[in-house]
């Protein structure tokens, strides 16, 4: 339960971390928090040669409004983020998600950047980046790119980050007006990987049609995936079109199977908990 | 820019309990153990030793985290409080005694890491629901006391704190 050897880097700016990025590729494992990369370390199943740690990166955890999104930097403790009313009351859903990430003693630690680079599929901060929209900024000596979250997450701890990148921040698209949000995940203990993790942002227009939704379902698939709801805008926005969404939702999913449940359980998971955040979501809307 | 070679040991300072101290750590040396084997405070307990039961939980510039999923060198300066620093002049500590008081250790390994959480938790959390000292106590394991006792204590010791009546 003791890491391999590895040298220890500790870049004070972006460049230092990118040219280090640059040196070691592969071999490096970026270390944020470190939440999930130090169980992993003790466990000998990552065995990096270098860790770069961007800890303290000099502001590299700001939050900073841009327009129509609020970018958070990379190694933003979910903890502070937590404490952050500002930024809670303009992404939502991201408020609604952190209280199921993990304890109060690794929120403490982990940041928003390492939890969306190590991708685990039931993680609730990239279910959240994903259903809202929202995208990663990736800076390499080749420069910076941008790319949506619905492209980041590739598979299971696998993104679309080359091995030169540094994942430096989130971009969240800021709150849409009068849109409702709601977030549940069913584990088996609480803080404990969500079995399936469900997201929903709804738009429901003056004569309560539903004018817009984004329905995300974490730990079913192997990333962080978007229902099709596009058929069901225009209907009332009511309990019953909840459970037809969710069921149509649970129908066209291909969940995993694997200790914590089988397919069908996550599938009936999204069915019946999906209607109930469906239905939350619709209340909340249209109240701010 | 720091870089630390594999393999090699490095000088490392810690302000631990209000004491600067110094030692010697490999890049990958765990803080759990560099608290242990090298500062010699014992007090800090080691279990799972991949962030899940809680037992090595230490304050680190003030905030409750584990101590077996980061390094000594990337401490590196930091504060630490660790159990050793609880009791001031021999006299347990207010929510010490209240674990004493109700029963809320019996083999006493998960309690080092409890107590350094509670003590963060109420720093920030003076007048806590109980239903949130569950949550904050979701991050740690006990199987000896059913937490119900440990409970009780995080929640006696708050109105203490508040100067109220236990």
């Amino acid at each position: 339960m003791k890491p391999v050897a590895f040298e220890y880097c500790r870049p004070d700016s972006i460049a230092e971390a990118v040219a280090l990025l640059e040196e070691f590729g592969p071999d490096a494992s970026v270390l944020s928090g470190g939440m999930s990369l130090g169980p992993m370390l003790n466990m000998r199943l990552v065995r990096p040669a270098a860790l770069i740690d961007v800890k303290r990166v000099h502001g590299m955890d700001s939050v900073t409004a841009q327009g129509a999104e609020v970018r958070t930097g990379a190694t933003l403790r979910q903890a502070a983020a937590m404490r952050d009313a500002g930024l809670m009351q303009s992404v939502p859903l991201l408020a609604l998600a952190l209280p199921h990430v993990g304890h109060f003693q690794t929120r403490n630690r982990g940041t928003l950047g390492g939890s969306v680079a190590h991708a685990d599929p039931s993680s609730e901060i990239p279910l959240a980046l994903a259903t809202l929209g929202g995208a990663v900024e990736l800076v390499s000596k080749r420069g910076t790119r941008r790319v949506a979250a619905r492209e980041f997450f590739v598979d299971v701890l696998t993104t679309a980050r080359a091995s030169d990148e540094l994942l430096t921040a989130l971009l969240w698209p800021a709150r849409r007006a009068n849109a409702g949000h709601a977030f549940d995940e069913i584990c088996q203990r609480h803080g404990d990987f969500a079995v399936v993790a469900i997201a929903a942002e709804a738009v429901i227009d003056a004569n309560g049609a539903l004018a817009h939704l984004a329905l995300g379902l974490g730990g079913v698939e192997s990333r962080p995936t978007l229902a099709n709801t596009a058929a069901f805008l225009g209907r009332p926005a009511d309990a019953k079109l909840a459970r037809e969404i969710a069921a149509a939702a649970a129908d066209a999913a291909d969940p995993m199977s694997d200790l914590k449940a089988t397919a069908e359980y996550r599938r009936a998971l999204v069915r019946e908990s999906g209607a109930a955040v469906l239905a939350a979501a619709f209340a909340n809307a249209g109240k701010h | 820019m720091m870089r630390l070679k594999a393999g090699m040991r490095h000088t490392v300072t810690l302000k631990v309990n209000g004491r600067t101290l110094t030692g010697q750590a490999e890049s990958r040396t765990l803080l759990s153990d560099f608290l242990r084997h090298e500062l010699k405070l014992f007090g800090t307990h080691v279990g799972c030793e991949h962030g899940v039961c809680g037992a090595c939980t230490v304050l680190v510039d003030g905030s409750a985290v584990r101590s077996c999923v980061q390094y000594a060198v990337e401490c590196d300066g930091a504060e630490i409080r660790t159990v050793e620093g609880l009791a001031q002049a021999g006299l347990l500590s207010e929510l010490q005694q209240a674990f004493n008081r109700h029963h809320a250790l019996q083999c006493g390994f998960c309690t080092a890491g409890i107590l350094m959480s509670a003590t963060h938790f109420l720093a920030d959390n003076p007048d806590p629901s109980e239903a949130a000292v569950r949550d904050m106590l979701s991050g740690h394991i006990c199987r000896c006391t059913g937490y119900y006792p440990i409970v009780a204590a995080i929640m006696e010791a708050a109105r203490a704190a508040r100067g109220e009546k236990k």
